[in-house]
């Protein structure tokens, strides 16, 4: 199926955003080859010139290299990868902070918050 | 590259399109939107040479466009127009007997990805395997510029993706240049490098569909429904 994106960010960021989470959940593994821009553009109902600076971006930032005749892979340097998780991690709590904050909980009402939904889940699996 | 010089065209007393300058590059695809009569399909006929500038000028890599010009463009009318008893492979043939730059094994590749069959009369078709075939058609051409008219109007949603995938599986963006018109915005918004919006016969914007996102936030669909609703409070 032809999917769906936001209409308020850039479609290429969008795929670069698909991309980063199959790396960082090890669903692309260090080294795995990437479908090719005509593949992932037909996969995706996307324009191939999206794709193709999609890859562009992600080569810039490292996280994939392309390979003359061969396509493009994912890197193979793990400490690049560990970056990259780290970064989500660091964007995803940063959201859910400002989220937080915006609606007048302090940093101890968050803290005191997850560590209670902690426990909940805990108990839940219990 | 398609160039547009002070194109003006009038059918009677009828302005189609009015003092209209723009060029668009090669290798992108290219939506022509706006409502209907604001000039989309008279924009894209200029191109193809099927008719003529009442004033100014339409360039084709830098040639005037004459009725020859159909030997670089290919342009898919919003019409189905076709013998009674054709086949769909009479009808391939047909193309590859008016058109050199016509592949005809690329044709049959494109059916085959559309599930349509060569064998099949045209009229026994339904509406979306017309649809369907019409594209195969178009884009078994190696033509540098393909025009399309509406090439998803009318067709379900299924038809439709189908066609978008087809477009994209075979179109060559590195030696090819697609204009399209179409009302399904949201449906060919990811397949769009720029939109070119129409409103009474003049450009009213042009964007280019990243950048509108990345610096308004906004969508095609919602930027096309912003112009028309200026026009209104007027």
């Amino acid at each position: 199926m032809v999917e769906e994106f936001d209409t308020t960010k850039p479609i290429y960021i969008q795929i670069m955003e698909k991309i980063n989470k199959k790396i960082v959940r090890n669903e692309w593994k260090a080294g795995d080859k990437l479908p090719s821009v005509r593949e992932m553009a037909v996969q995706t109902g996307v324009n191939p010139n999206t794709i193709q600076r999609t890859y562009s971006e992600l080569e810039r930032m490292g996280i994939v290299e392309t390979r003359r005749g061969q396509g493009t892979f994912v890197t193979e340097n793990v400490e690049v990868i560990e970056r990259l998780r780290e970064q989500l991690k660091r964007d995803i709590v940063a959201d859910f902070i400002r989220n937080m904050t915006e609606l007048g909980f302090t940093m101890n009402d968050i803290i005191a918050s997850l560590k209670d939904f902690s426990r909940g889940e805990d108990g839940e699996k219990q | 590259m398609i160039e547009f010089e002070h194109v003006t065209k009038k059918y009677g007393n009828v302005i189609a399109l009015d003092d209209v300058s723009i060029s668009l590059e090669k290798g992108k695809i290219i939506g022509v939107l706006g409502a209907n009569g604001s000039g989309k399909s008279t924009f894209l006929k200029l191109i193809a040479g099927l008719v003529f500038p009442t004033k100014g000028k339409v360039l084709v890599d830098g040639m005037e466009v004459t009725r020859n010009i159909s030997s670089k463009v290919a342009y898919l009318s919003e019409l189905d127009v076709y013998y009674d008893s054709f086949m769909v492979q009479d009808m391939l043939e047909f193309y590859a007997s008016q058109f050199s730059d016509f592949r005809t094994e690329k044709a049959y590749d494109i059916l085959e990805f559309m599930e349509i069959q060569p064998d099949k009369k045209l009229r026994q078709l339904s509406k979306g395997g017309r649809g369907r075939a019409k594209i195969a058609f178009t884009l078994a051409r190696e033509a540098p510029i393909l025009l399309m008219d509406e090439p998803l109007s009318g067709l379900d949603p299924m038809v439709r993706e189908s066609i978008v995938k087809g477009l994209i599986s075979f179109v060559d963006l590195e030696r090819q240049t697609i204009v399209m018109t179409t009302h399904e915005i949201d449906e060919v918004e990811p397949l769009l490098d720029e939109a070119i919006f129409l409103r009474d016969g003049k450009v009213a914007e042009r964007v280019r569909v990243d950048e509108l996102r990345e610096t308004s936030r906004d969508s095609v669909v919602n930027r096309l429904k912003k112009i028309y609703k200026g026009e209104e409070r007027r």
